[in-house]
């Protein structure tokens, strides 16, 4: 019998710890895939945050190094300026890159440091219990902002593939989602591009995906899906916004 | 080999070069900035990567990168940045990784001066960070010794896979003296392997992973016990300290870092005057040479043993825990970036004595 689909070997056995109908198991597939499919898998290392992803070193099948919350940046780095010719990514979700970690994430783009970051915006703090996170949406609710997020308070999300892609130390900015097949395969296409271009050492290179959270959203798995699509998709836009390549081109 | 006039914050960087380093991450502050100056020019030299991070937080958090990477590194800072690096402290504690950390310590709290101080010797010798851990610390009273201990902190750091922390007065950072380069240079091609450091699998080991998470509670204990046995192995095996007159002494100062220098010119002038003082100066303020003290302490000739601090007071515990109240114990010290004058710690000698 032909086999017409298998688990990456860029994920380990370990079983994921993930809500149902959360997507970082979808985007751990997509980047095990795709360095299943470079072929860097034995010489890559990963760096794990705090948060919800925070046992992601236990799931990608390559050597991994757990950061501290925020610091994998810099943590990432540390790694890649001793091992210039190995592949480094970091693996964030928003608290811990666009809150207590923007530092970091911003002086990486600005070095150019030549690793990948996925960044999972999935507009709360996941692992903590649904507290508001600086890209959760002006009205959301969240268990320290019981009424929603009050712009008045608060000020409005932030958008850092945007901010990101305004650095010249960065070689590729896109955001993606995995709400459906064609954005998965999307999705796998730009971080697919991104590994490629940090291998080319073409600088910072970042994939914003805008994921669910179902559990803290109140929702149902298919109710978040189409809530990310009617409600974060018109806050944070789809697509490119930074390609070095495309520049180059001109 | 001759003797050459170095300034002490570019001495540490030399001897860390010497010793091997080829990995430094940091962020200027004042009075120990020459040493990431002296490390941008000579690094490159050397095929090394010096890196000016975006703070004390990134620099520490590179560092605990690099070491997990394999890399002999390095950073350093001044008081108020070593607060700042607390944190990844102890994450290079709990995931036991070697680094070598300098602190150029100025006075404090808070922004403080940037006079010399010895305000962070809780900090050093405490953990200083959040959770259950130990550094070595070694207190170097001469550019001299920062020079000599600085390949036996990479060592120490290797073989026990935690970071060691070479404290030092802001003074000593500053100021020149004559330096000989005992040691041969270290090759770094030349150092053990480092088989837990994560290099890529290469396809033909398992993943490593370098972490300081255990969340389930004997796992966690596990872990912290372990460490514990290895703090304990460094208790009893890592002990440095040198003593001065203390025979048969009658009163013994004790002092680590530059109030040593000041007591034994104190203990001159006391001699002077008929009064047989000594000086027990330890070199490791973790691990405290407790016994040592003791020893030097329960001598039937002691009447008075007196700590001397550039801070107000905190040696003195551990200088209280090593005598176990055989004998009385004052402190003489100035704070926040003021230095002791000799005359001063006479005159507590005297006082200790009633004289």
């Amino acid at each position: 019998m032909a086999i017409v689909y298998q688990k990456s070997k860029g994920l380990t056995d370990v079983e994921l710890h993930y809500c149902p109908g959360c997507t970082h198991g979808i985007v751990h597939k997509l980047v095990a895939e795709t360095l299943e499919e470079l072929d860097v898998l034995g010489n890559t290392i990963g760096v794990a945050p705090v948060g919800c992803s925070v046992f992601a070193y236990k799931y990608f099948n390559c050597d991994m190094h757990e950061a501290a919350h925020g610091r994998a940046p810099a943590v990432a780095t540390g790694i890649k300026r001793v091992l210039p010719e190995h592949i480094v990514f970091t693996y964030q979700g928003d608290g811990d890159l666009a809150a207590i970690g923007t530092a970091e994430i911003v002086h990486a783009a600005m070095r150019g440091e030549k690793f990948t970051t996925i960044f999972i915006n999935n507009a709360i703090y996941g692992m903590t219990g649904g507290q508001m996170a600086p890209t959760t949406l002006v009205g959301q609710r969240a268990t320290t902002a019981p009424l929603g997020r009050d712009r008045e308070h608060y000020g409005s999300p932030i958008r850092m593939s945007e901010m990101l892609a305004t650095i010249d130390g960065a070689a590729y900015i896109e955001r993606v989602t995995v709400t459906t097949p064609a954005n998965i395969i999307k999705a796998k296409r730009a971080i697919k591009k991104a590994f490629q271009l940090q291998i080319a050492g073409k600088g910072f290179t970042m994939i914003e995906v805008l994921s669910t959270c179902p559990t803290n959203w109140g929702l149902t798995p298919v109710e978040a899906l189409e809530w990310l699509n009617n409600n974060m998709v018109p806050a944070f836009p789809l697509g490119v916004f930074r390609d070095i390549t495309a520049e180059e081109a001109k | 080999m001759a003797k050459e006039l170095w300034k002490g914050n570019e001495a540490i960087a030399e001897a860390a070069i010497r010793a091997g380093c080829r990995c430094y991450f940091g962020y200027p502050i004042t009075p120990q900035s020459e040493i990431p100056e002296y490390m941008s020019l000579h690094m490159p030299k050397v095929g090394g990567i010096f890196l000016q991070s975006e703070s004390e937080v990134a620099a520490i958090n590179m560092v605990y990168g690099a070491s997990g990477a394999g890399a002999r590194v390095m950073t350093s800072s001044s008081s108020p940045g070593i607060s700042l690096k607390q944190e990844g402290i102890s994450y290079i504690c709990s995931a036991e990784l070697p680094a070598v950390i300098v602190n150029v310590m100025r006075g404090g709290p808070g922004l403080g001066t940037i006079q010399p101080s010895q305000g962070d010797y809780f900090q050093a010798t405490r953990g200083g960070g959040h959770g259950d851990y130990r550094v070595i610390v070694f207190a170097p009273a001469n550019i001299q010794e920062v020079v000599d201990l600085m390949q036996d902190s990479f060592e120490l750091a290797d073989k026990y896979r935690m970071p060691v922390m070479m404290i030092m007065d802001g003074m000593i950072g500053q100021m020149m003296e004559p330096v000989e380069w005992k040691k041969p240079p270290v090759n770094p091609e030349d150092l053990p392997a480092k088989p837990w450091a994560t290099t890529g699998t290469k396809g033909i080991h398992e993943p490593k992973a370098i972490h300081s998470l255990f969340i389930d509670p004997n796992e966690s204990n596990d872990h912290n016990m372990r460490l514990d046995a290895k703090y304990q192995r460094i208790m009893a095996d890592e002990q440095r300290y040198e003593t001065s007159e203390t025979e048969d002494a009658e009163l013994i100062f004790v002092a680590f870092g530059t109030p040593a220098r000041l007591a034994r010119a104190a203990a001159r002038l006391l001699e002077e005057e008929g009064i047989k003082a000594g000086v027990f100066r330890p070199i490791t303020i973790w691990p405290y040479p407790y016994d040592a003290l003791y020893q030097a302490a329960a001598q039937d000739s002691v009447k008075a043993v007196v700590t001397v601090e550039m801070n107000t007071g905190q040696m003195i515990d551990d200088v209280r825990i090593a005598v176990r109240g055989c004998k009385p114990v004052s402190f003489v010290g100035q704070a926040g970036g003021r230095v002791p004058t000799p005359q001063e710690v006479v005159a507590a000698a005297k006082s200790a004595l009633g004289r």
